[in-house]
């Protein structure tokens, strides 16, 4: 549609455009379904309207003491009127849960980002560790995932040209996938108000081609980084947890290799799948969801480690590896293979 | 008549003249009376909210944030939420136009718990001034959605005082609403049988019923935003333990029936507009009056459409989709009859159906966008954007106003016994129609390229755009601001009504205006007819009164 303006009315969408660049895999099929809701919408409005003003002008009052006719009874516009617009909307609304769905169910292979919001700036993580604050640089035709959390209040990330948007909630992690087909740059706003200066927290989205993002990652301009998991792996050491969930001949704590993404039994009976959200509550607040066959040892961290901190120490639960080489007390942390250039600082046994 | 109207006579009792001092109108019982208090306070609070409002737009004119400080701009928006959601619109038409038509309508000389009325307008006003108090004391800016943790634990200004005034007027909503349920159960004249009664009232027994089942839960919901607050109580804090997204479900749970509470007496007007000034028998009368049931009972369960973006799971969000798509059915029902009733009628151009076109057309618009945003592919872009301002302005402010002011000039010959200069009235009706589009219209673009809510600034891009909107504010001050001068004027100057000036059949046209005291005179029989009987004699022969032959010569007795 976009090209089609732009051919017969040239300079119109410069003062005045009406989408937004279409510049992720997804941006397409929404504007499809904005479409034609709109000429449906457009088409249904026409039509009603029209009448109505042929009605008010055919049926106007000629003389002051005249009345209508009789009462009309049609049941069927009145089952016309109640079938047409439920089948347009049950339609309409499978396709527009199909097109959230594609919005909401990352690819595998997707990249994993992590962003930070808080009052009033956005904090980004790339996967080898570097980070950018309200600037979030990306290749093109990668799909990205992006792990949020905020530090204070509900934010919302928003990139209108991707057609994503998804609020950042302190004390959970949510996620938001896309994928640029462009390169440029492309503004991310926060759409959620968040108080004094929410009309101020935006940032940029830089699209760079992959080989320019790979040399932007190497570029001199960055020191160098430590990649979340092995910062988290200092933490793990520094914060004691290594203590009583490494080792394996002590039964203070649950072992944390092969951990994530596992089912866990809990005291209370239930199951539950241990992702990154219980993770992160396990270590806020370790009594929430405690494991069966142990007891509430374990202190709070709530408040000890800030959000970022978090990020890391979860990062570095997920590289532990299974229980064979727990045995000997020691720690492999796997290669990180996202980030080719940033070498890991390897597993140690201690 | 019984007794013709002759100059000569000394002034009829009124419920007006009964007595003009302060203390009989502070003190009254009469929901005539009460009415006018409401009306009173409620055009206050609109002036106010106006300003806020034309601020605003004022400072959205540029790019930049050049005219107030962040700080102030986000009390401005807030301000202007709270004032026309809590003190404007949910009592508009109910309190207003329902207290004073609800219990002629139905035949009755009050409502079922008149001194409860009363007390329902202090406990209202008590509320207001505890948010007044709030503004003069530095304001509030939390959104006037009140969103945790910024509410509880973020903000600084003055969140308790505006969380008790909102409180408090919730009361005044929910003794209201039982007022009105008891008044329209109990209290109906013998003749007046639940298919008779005038789609006013069914519109206002449906937005009594969510006003009684789904106010108290906005109030705990405050409530509890208090507790945490000042004991550190963990619900909403995520610091603490609690969970911020529960109170955006619990919010919600109240806040979109709120929105029926808001439009459904809108539609209620609207069906005595269109009939009465079709001088026909509405089209499909119990699929009107069970549409207004069925909206209410469906606007319970939806509010989740609220939270698409928060990382509601997506089975969940598919659920609320769906059902939120449902209230296009209903809706649909309602657009179609009201249009389909012009058909073989006796369409007059007055100003109040002017006000009801306009409705039509604006209505349909912010429905139309209503199910778009229900839709989740569309909802996720839009979300949170100017195209959800334009979609709520366009019902609110075209459908909810656009109601009370086409009721309002409906039944301000009754109201007062004047009328109001015709040609003045029919230019505030197209100002307001012309302005509104040109104000909210540019908006869904504005939302769908990009623009989010309550910005202060914003990219340059979206300058044009505002302009528009800005410059269509101008234009809908000007149409709002006509009324009430006209309406001033009329009081003293305009032309004595009588009793049915626009002839059309209901209780309320068969008594004299302004009414006596007691509603009905003493003595005289009512007359109840079907809804928008308009073949029956009593009102063709008062039409043909009109006409013809000289007015005594047929002056037949009613009843």
């Amino acid at each position: 549609m976009l090209e089609f303006i732009d051919k017969y009315l040239p300079g119109f969408l410069d003062n005045l455009p009406l989408l937004p660049p279409q510049a992720s895999t997804v941006a397409g099929d929404v504007d499809l379904l904005t479409l034609v809701w709109t000429l449906i919408s457009f088409a249904v409005g026409t039509l009603i309207v029209v009448v109505m003003i042929y009605l008010a002008v055919r049926y106007r009052r000629r003389a002051v003491n005249e009345v209508g006719g009789a009462e009309v009874h049609a049941p069927m516009v009145e089952i016309v009127s109640m079938l047409i617009p439920f089948i347009i909307s049950m339609g309409m609304f499978v396709w527009g849960t199909k097109v959230f769905v594609d919005l909401k169910r990352p690819p595998a292979d997707a990249v994993e980002y992590f962003a930070f919001g808080k009052q009033w700036m956005w904090k980004f993580q790339h996967p080898n560790g570097l980070r950018e604050i309200n600037n979030f640089t990306i290749p093109v035709d990668t799909p990205i995932k992006v792990t949020m959390t905020s530090e204070d209040v509900i934010h919302s990330f928003f990139i209108p040209a991707f057609r994503v948007k998804q609020d950042v909630v302190p004390g959970r992690y949510t996620t938001v996938w896309f994928e640029a087909t462009q390169t440029g740059q492309f503004r991310q706003l926060c759409a959620e108000y968040c108080g004094s200066e929410h009309s101020l927290m935006g940032g940029i989205v830089t699209v760079l081609e992959q080989d320019e993002y790979q040399a932007w990652l190497n570029g001199e301009q960055f020191e160098r980084t430590t990649t979340p998991s092995s910062s988290g792996e200092q933490l793990f050491t520094s914060l004691a947890c290594s203590t009583c969930h490494l080792s394996g001949d002590s039964n203070r704590g649950p072992a944390l290799h092969g951990l994530p993404g596992s089912e866990v039994q809990l005291a209370s009976g239930e199951t539950v799948i241990a992702d990154d959200a219980y993770l992160r509550e396990s270590i806020l607040e370790p009594r929430a969801k405690l494991r069966q066959g142990y007891v509430p040892l374990m202190p709070t961290f709530e408040g000890q480690v800030s959000e970022e901190q978090l990020h890391d120490l979860i990062a570095f639960i997920k590289t532990i590896e299974p229980e064979s080489s727990s045995r000997e007390g020691s720690v492999q942390v796997a290669e990180s293979n996202q980030t080719p250039g940033v070498s890991n600082a390897g597993g140690g046994g201690r | 008549m019984s007794t013709p109207a002759v100059a000569a006579q000394p002034p009829r009792e009124t419920y007006i003249n009964t007595d003009w001092s302060l203390r009989s109108w502070l003190l009254t019982i009469d929901h005539k009376r009460i009415a006018w208090l409401y009306l009173i306070s409620i055009s206050g609070f609109f002036v106010l909210g106006g300003f806020f409002a034309l601020l605003i737009r004022l400072e959205l004119l540029t790019p930049a944030g050049d005219l107030v400080s962040p700080d102030t701009y986000n009390r401005l928006f807030t301000q202007h939420g709270v004032i026309m959601i809590f003190l404007f619109l949910i009592p508009s038409i109910p309190a207003v136009l329902g207290n004073f038509l609800i219990p002629i309508q139905i035949g009755a000389i009050d409502v079922a718990f008149p001194k409860l009325n009363l007390a329902s307008w202090y406990i209202y006003s008590l509320g207001g001034l505890f948010i007044v108090i709030a503004l003069a004391t530095g304001g509030v800016d939390t959104g006037w959605t009140f969103y945790t943790p910024l509410s509880s634990t973020y903000a600084n200004s003055q969140v308790m005082w505006v969380a008790v005034g909102v409180f408090i007027v919730g009361f005044s909503s929910i003794l209201t609403g039982l007022n009105f349920l008891v008044t329209i159960h109990t209290m109906r004249h013998k003749d007046m049988t639940w298919g008779r009664l005038p789609l006013f009232v069914w519109a206002s027994y449906a937005t009594s019923l969510i006003n009684v089942l789904g106010t108290p839960v906005v109030a705990i919901t405050i409530l509890l935003v208090g507790v945490e607050r000042m004991f550190g109580l963990a619900i909403f804090d995520p610091a603490l333990g609690g969970d911020p997204v529960l109170f955006q479900h619990l919010f919600w749970f109240y806040s979109h029936p709120a929105v029926y509470i808001m439009i459904l007496p809108a539609f209620g007007v609207i069906s005595e507009l269109m009939a009465g000034f079709s001088r026909k028998r509405i089209f499909g009368y119990n699929f009107i009056a069970a549409s207004s049931v069925g909206i209410a009972v469906l606007g319970f369960i939806v509010w989740a459409h609220h939270l698409f973006t928060t990382g509601l799971s997506v089975y969940a969000a598919t659920v609320f989709s769906a059902l939120t798509m449902l209230i296009a059915v209903p809706t649909a029902v309602k657009i179609i009859n009201w249009t389909t009733t012009m058909y073989q009628g006796s369409v007059s151009w007055d100003t109040p159906m002017l006000y009801a076109l306009g409705f039509l057309g604006l209505f349909l618009v912010g429905g139309l966008t209503g199910v778009m945003l229900a839709t989740l592919g569309i909802d996720i872009h839009v979300h949170d954007t100017y195209f959800v301002v334009a979609h709520f302005h366009y019902v609110m402010v075209g459908g909810a106003i656009m109601g009370f002011l086409g009721g309002l000039h409906y039944w301000w010959p009754k109201m007062t016994g004047r009328m109001y200069p015709e040609t003045f009235s029919k230019l505030s009706a197209l100002l307001v129609f012309a302005g509104f589009n040109l104000t909210f219209f540019p908006q869904f673009i504005l939302g769908y390229l990009g623009m989010p809510r309550r910005y202060h600034a914003y990219p340059e891009e979206f300058q044009v755009l505002n302009i528009f909107s800005s410059a269509g504010a101008s234009i809908l001050g000007v149409g709002y601001l006509l009324p009430g001068l006209y309406f001033a004027y009329s009081l003293v100057f305009g032309e004595k009504a009588g009793r049915n000036p626009w002839g059309t059949v209901g209780l309320e046209w068969q008594i004299p205006s302004p009414p006596p005291p007691h509603n009905f005179v003493e003595g005289e029989e009512i007359v109840v007819t079907d809804a928008y009987d308009y073949e029956h004699d009593l009102i063709r022969d008062d039409l043909d009164r009109r006409v013809g032959p000289p007015r005594d010569a047929r002056e037949v007795p009613v009843g």
